[in-house]
């Protein structure tokens, strides 16, 4: 096992020139899947640089001592933010993922250039009509868009557009994966990462599925042709709002696998536990949507119950596998190359200034410590009667998704600018602070509008001073600095977004292009020419026991902290709850 | 031999696992199953459940009902709102249309009420400061909450769910008296 970076790539079916080997990883790349990865990666970063401008400008605007845009301007320019970060930013990169997890790890060709790329052009489309809808005025709806508030049909036109190209480029992610059995381009099983993609992709079924069910019928009723019930709206809604978040978490910790291997050589520690974590999502996510109605009037308490507790549980406890089985393998990964000094040595001897590994680790932390706990907690039903819709809610979000899965999306772009572009990374002492400060100021920002939330702050919310309302809102001294704290930590994620911006735009249409031969000169991130894969001992190696903490004792430790954490969160919500109005 | 996640793993990949990874799915599948637990605990002894009694209603029939309670119950009026007094144990309603929440509450504490929460035109969001109690209000639809107003005290009523361009504008009011306040006697001080 002279390279143990990918399985033994077999005689190619299609003529040599449809493809390139990869001089770094061996791994031979079709040109087609290149170019489209290319496509929707640069896609994805322009809808992020809009998303980008307006989260400035709503942080700007919710910082009540600056309060920069009036009352419409703000929920239109949340709208765009909305719409442009979750949808198009996240999805478009996901598309790119796919592409990626399937051609390029099985070697494999994709097999319908031409759909795909009618695919791609069916997305592009629905996001211009979207955007054009947003910019005009013609849809102040916000991303959920609950019916019976009324945008223009465009404006759902656009979504149903933008969700049928995804749903050819997922159908694509299966036929690649099927030519590639059939043409033998890989040998044994799918690789974990690609199993973890295959996660995303079944989940993007069944979400673009809900996705289907609730847009055409909007769209006729935008068009005055038939009803729909505002709270069926909101149960189809969130199995689709839902459902896609979990498509992010697959992708996320899909990459959280693809990061570990090329920066630390990270093993999977166990196969069977981190692929039953999969499909544990498949099987339980989409009846979660439904913690988003906890306190809805369409729905009975055992209905709530049952969906956010027993199904969800199960979901969560797909994360809290991961959790533990991503930081195992890095740990188990780098003791395998000999990086075995006492409990946490391979922790402090770990790449912190590669933008890669800083990357996972900083999504790792921040999307369970922050996103997981936070989730869960207000996910619980009566729990949820002091979170819904306060800024908690943004709070938590925030924390999952953006210093969760865009942070690791992040990471993965300082790999795919060598790997696959073939450039230098650009500016790269910047690349090597930028994961900092978007995942601190993202910890921060969150953190401190989640605090805001326990106080009862609203989120989607224009004026809190209620300057003009009929009646006062005295909010506590306290919320003026939560507030405060949040946009600073905002302002420096923002600027931790700019430095991303700048640098993948930069090293992709100005970079240099990768010298030939040794790359070790190059700024590219060390685990390009360090293949820490090849470095794995490739005989059974005798692990050292820590005792009751077992071979992986860091890990251990980590996660009997996360668990007091999350314990002692949870709890204490509880006890908050106890101090209301008897409701019931 | 263990092999990072981008390669194919060859053969049999099921195979035990690790005793820290063993001893980890267990504390965390029980801590699952005790998330589960508390939910229908918190139903059989916590004071605070949304579960409440639903049931759809159209818009004018709602708004129908709770000029009928005005009309009853009228006592006075909080800036151009009706204030409106029931008795302890009836049922009590609150509409939210955009912008604003009709009528203004005057209620004991210590008594229980049924409060009917509905909607006449989109979505909107009751959130009680500062208790930082939340509800969803859709259209359509009655969500008859018991609530017991535990002190006294004068309470916002904040729509905390996007409702158009007047949304921040939407506050309305519940004023609690302690439990042995007079009656009110018609008109408002
Ligand atoms: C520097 C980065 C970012 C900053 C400073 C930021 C800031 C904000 C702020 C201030 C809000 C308004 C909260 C409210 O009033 O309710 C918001 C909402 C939101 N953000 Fe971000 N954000 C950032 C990045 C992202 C990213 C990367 C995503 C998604 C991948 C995202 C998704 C959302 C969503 C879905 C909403 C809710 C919109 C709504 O309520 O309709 N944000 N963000
Ligand atoms: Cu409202
Ligand atoms: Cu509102």
């Amino acid at each position: 096992m002279s390279d143990t970076f990918v399985g033994a790539p077999a005689a190619p079916a299609a003529s040599a020139q449809a493809f390139r080997t990869c001089p770094t990883t061996g791994l031979k790349v079709h040109r087609q899947a290149d170019a489209l990865i290319k496509a929707n990666a640069v896609v994805a970063t322009v809808a992020l640089l809009v998303g980008g401008i307006s989260a400035i400008l709503v942080l700007l605007t919710r910082w009540q001592a600056v309060h920069l845009l009036d009352a419409t301007m703000f929920y239109r320019v949340l709208t765009i933010h909305g719409m442009n970060m979750l949808i198009f930013f996240i999805l478009f990169f996901e598309m790119a993922v796919l592409y990626f997890a399937s051609a390029v790890l099985l070697n494999c060709r994709v097999p319908t250039p031409k759909v795909a790329w009618t695919a791609f052009v069916l997305m592009v489309a629905g996001a211009l009509l979207v955007e054009w809808t947003m910019f005009t005025g013609r849809a102040d709806v916000l991303f959920t868009s609950y019916v019976p508030l009324r945008a223009h049909p465009a404006f759902y036109g656009g979504v149903i557009l933008f969700a049928v190209g995804a749903i050819l480029v997922t159908c694509i992610f299966f036929a690649t994966l099927v030519v590639a059995k059939r043409e033998r381009t890989y040998e044994g099983s799918v690789p974990l990462v690609t199993f973890g993609a295959l996660t995303a992709a079944i989940i993007a079924l069944i979400t673009l599925a809900h996705g289907a069910a609730i847009y055409i019928p909007t769209f006729f009723w935008s068009l005055g042709k038939m009803n729909v019930d505002p709270e069926v709206y909101r149960l189809i809604w969130w199995g689709l709002g839902h459902s896609s978040q979990q498509i992010n978490v697959a992708a996320m910790v899909a990459i959280w696998y693809l990061l570990g291997a090329l920066t630390v050589g990270a093993v999977v520690v166990n196969e069977k536990i981190s692929r039953t974590a999969f499909v544990l999502y498949i099987l339980f996510i989409s009846m979660a949507s439904a913690h988003h109605l906890l306190v809805d009037p369409g729905f009975g308490p055992a209905w709530k119950v049952v969906n956010t507790s027993y199904f969800m549980y199960m979901a969560v406890l797909a994360s809290m596998l991961h959790g533990f089985t991503v930081p195992a393998g890095t740990e188990l990964g780098m003791r395998l190359r000999g990086f075995t000094q006492g409990i946490f040595g391979w922790l402090r001897r770990a790449p912190w200034g590669d933008p890669g590994f800083s990357s996972m680790a900083l999504s790792v932390v921040i999307f369970g410590f922050l996103g997981g706990i936070t989730g869960v907690t207000f996910g619980t039903e009566q729990i949820n009667i002091i979170a819904h819709n306060t800024l908690r809610i943004p709070g938590h979000f925030h924390a999952t998704v953006v210093g969760g899965t865009a942070l690791a999306f992040m990471g993965i772009t300082y790999y795919v600018i060598p790997l696959i572009f073939r450039k230098q990374v650009a500016f790269y002492r910047l690349a090597q602070i930028q994961p900092y400060l978007f995942g601190i100021g993202m910890t921060v920002f969150s953190m401190a509008m989640t605090f805001a939330g326990t106080f009862g702050v609203p989120r989607r919310h224009w004026d809190i001073t209620f300057a003009n309302a009929p009646f006062d809102v005295p909010f506590s001294p306290a919320v003026d600095l939560m507030i405060g704290i949040m946009a600073a930590g905002g302002l420096v994620a923002a600027l931790g977004g700019a430095i991303y911006i700048l640098v993948t735009v930069w090293s992709v249409f100005f970079g240099k292009a990768l010298p030939e031969g040794d790359l070790s000169r190059a700024s590219v991130p060390p685990g390009v020419y360090r293949v820490p894969a090849r470095e794995l001992p490739t005989e059974e190696v005798e692990l050292r026991e820590y005792g009751r903490l077992g071979v992986m004792p860091g890990t251990m430790i980590l996660v009997f902290i996360f668990l007091v954490a999350f314990v002692v969160y949870y709890f204490a919500n509880w006890k908050l709850l106890s101090f209301v109005w008897k409701v019931g | 031999m263990y092999a990072p996640g981008t390669t194919p793993p060859q053969g049999v990949w099921w195979k035990p696992a690790h005793r820290s990874e063993k001893i980890w799915f267990t504390i965390a599948f029980v801590w699952c199953m005790i998330l589960f637990a508390m939910m229908p605990f918190w139903h059989l002894r916590g004071g605070q459940n949304p579960s409440g009694t639903r049931s759809t209603v159209e818009p004018t029939a709602f708004a129908e009902r709770v000029q009928e309670f005005i009309d009853t119950y009228q006592v006075g009026e909080d800036n151009g709102i009706p204030l409106v007094e029931p008795p302890p144990g009836s049922d009590i309603y609150l509409q939210a249309r955009m912008w604003s929440w009709t009528p203004v509450l005057r209620l004991r504490a210590g008594a229980e009420y049924t409060l009917h929460l509905s909607s006449l035109d989109v979505n909107h969001g009751f959130n009680l400061f500062p208790f930082n109690v939340n509800f969803q209000v859709v259209p359509g639809y009655d969500y008859a909450l018991r609530v017991t107003p535990t002190e006294a005290g004068e309470f916002q009523i904040v729509c905390n769910e996007f409702c158009g361009v007047g949304h921040h504008l939407m506050v309305g009011k519940v004023i609690v008296v302690p439990a042995d306040a007079p009656a009110a006697e018609g008109g408002d001080r």
